[in-house]
């Protein structure tokens, strides 16, 4: 399933929070390469993972992560605009843009792991207003995205081939949506659901109880 | 909006946010427009149209303990309807039965905001009516609320202490670029074909343009972009 957590209430998730940490560390230090930190409990973890950070992350049934991806608002710090900024001409900021980085899924992951990801992150378009996300994403993972039907627009790269690092866009679109709903074999109304789950509900019957 | 904002943006101080969250009220028709913040030393400010009786038993009963809003937005950055909150503990339920009879409406939603060192602040707008009145009514305004309550934002951060003068509200050159083309009259399918990107990807730097300069619209920022003379046509 689907889960929305914060980085503060990660401390209700400990072997989500724990198997993500480490399932990053694999990606991103292991079979990417990438330049980052893996702590001695063999964490990759950032800076911006201490601004509380949403994640949005697949539950594996036995609680374990198998993908997840990490959301922060554009007004405050963001790894795009700090460390990428010479690939987009200038900071990147406003309220209805979010920064979408560590988009990671765990070794052996199927494609319905990512597009439930995907699935994830037009829920919280739709939901907060949000138009659009800016992330960074390796040469890799290119193919995932349009085997997922949600390749982004890229605003600028670095590096050549495999090495290749660009700075992404994606937006939301109905109709797309139906096809990554499709794909991650998530009917909308258990996406909702799980929406719901995490944020609260909005319906009437919750609203009798409480009013 | 514009003018509420602009005059906003012109005036000085308090006094300023008050009278545009009572501005922003009537615009709307809706019962409540509030702003509050906490900046970086911890102290806290607010401006609305809650009744000062109201405020002022908020304060004496330290509700911000107990007021389910701020617990559910300290921290979290995404917008709010106050129906998906936890209100099923007793404080909390008796705490809405009192905003209730206090007039703050039955109906809420509130934009957490979190700013440079440690400031937070939360524009709620707040209603009494039915359910599908409400969700029809912030579906159509989620965008404006979510704006503005930035645009608050951007004035209480100038009330702070230590505020670096003005970061200047250089656009960058893709921005530029945009805002130029719009502002020679080109559509947006033409100025993403002249500068060769998709239109999304145009939206992005109009967006983020348009915040830069505090307009609410598109064409609001290409006025100000002008006037200001960060680009020429």
């Amino acid at each position: 399933m689907l889960r929305y957590v914060y980085a503060s209430d990660l401390g209700d998730h400990p072997k989500l929070a724990r198997t993500m940490f480490r399932d990053r560390a694999d990606q991103f230090k292991t079979r990417l390469g990438w330049d980052v930190h893996v702590d001695k409990d063999g964490y990759e973890r950032d800076e911006y993972d201490d601004l509380n950070p949403l994640y949005v992350i697949w539950e594996e049934p036995d609680g374990s992560h198998g993908g997840s991806m990490r959301f922060l608002p554009t007004i405050g710090r963001t790894m795009v605009n700090e460390h990428f900024g010479d690939l987009i001409s200038g900071p990147i900021t406003s309220p209805v843009i979010w920064e979408c980085t560590r988009f990671c899924l765990t070794r052996g992951a199927g494609s319905h792991v990512a597009a439930a990801l995907m699935l994830g992150g037009g829920e919280i378009m739709q939901n907060f207003g949000v138009e659009h996300f800016v992330g960074v994403f390796d040469a890799r993972m290119v193919r995932i995205y349009r085997m997922i039907g949600s390749s982004p627009d890229v605003l600028g790269s670095a590096g050549e081939g495999r090495d290749q690092i660009s700075v992404g866009l994606w937006h939301f679109d109905e109709a797309a949506a139906a096809a990554v709903a499709e794909r991650a074999g998530v009917p909308m109304e258990r996406s909702r659901q799980w929406f719901d789950l995490a944020f609260g509900t909005t319906s009437r019957r919750e609203l009798a109880r409480t009013a | 909006m514009e003018p509420i904002l602009e005059d906003l943006e012109q005036a000085e101080g308090l006094a300023a946010l008050q009278s545009a969250s009572e501005e922003i009220r009537d615009h709307y028709g809706v019962d409540h427009v509030v702003y509050h913040w906490v900046d970086s030393a911890g102290d806290q400010y607010g401006c609305g149209t809650y009744s000062d009786v109201w405020r002022d038993r908020y304060l004496e009963q330290n509700y911000l303990r107990v007021d389910p809003v701020i617990l559910g937005c300290f921290q979290r950055f995404h917008p709010v309807d106050w129906k998906r909150l936890d209100w099923s503990s007793k404080p909390a339920r008796t705490f809405q039965a009192e905003a209730i009879a206090h007039g703050v409406g039955n109906q809420g939603f509130s934009v957490p905001i979190r700013g440079p060192n440690g400031q937070f602040a939360l524009f709620t707008t707040s209603h009494s009516c039915d359910d599908d009145v409400w969700a029809a009514w912030t579906d159509a305004h989620r965008r404006d609320l979510i704006l503005i309550a930035h645009t608050f934002n951007e004035k209480a951060l100038e009330f702070e202490p230590d505020r670096a003068p003005e970061q200047s509200q250089a656009l960058s050159p893709r921005e530029v670029d945009a805002m130029t083309f719009l502002a020679m009259g080109y559509s947006r399918a033409q100025v993403a074909d002249t500068l060769s990107i998709s239109e999304h990807t145009l939206r992005v730097y109009i967006e983020s343009a348009r915040f830069k300069l505090g307009a609410m619209n598109t064409t609001h920022a290409v006025a100000r972009a002008m006037s200001r003379g960060l680009i020429v046509v």
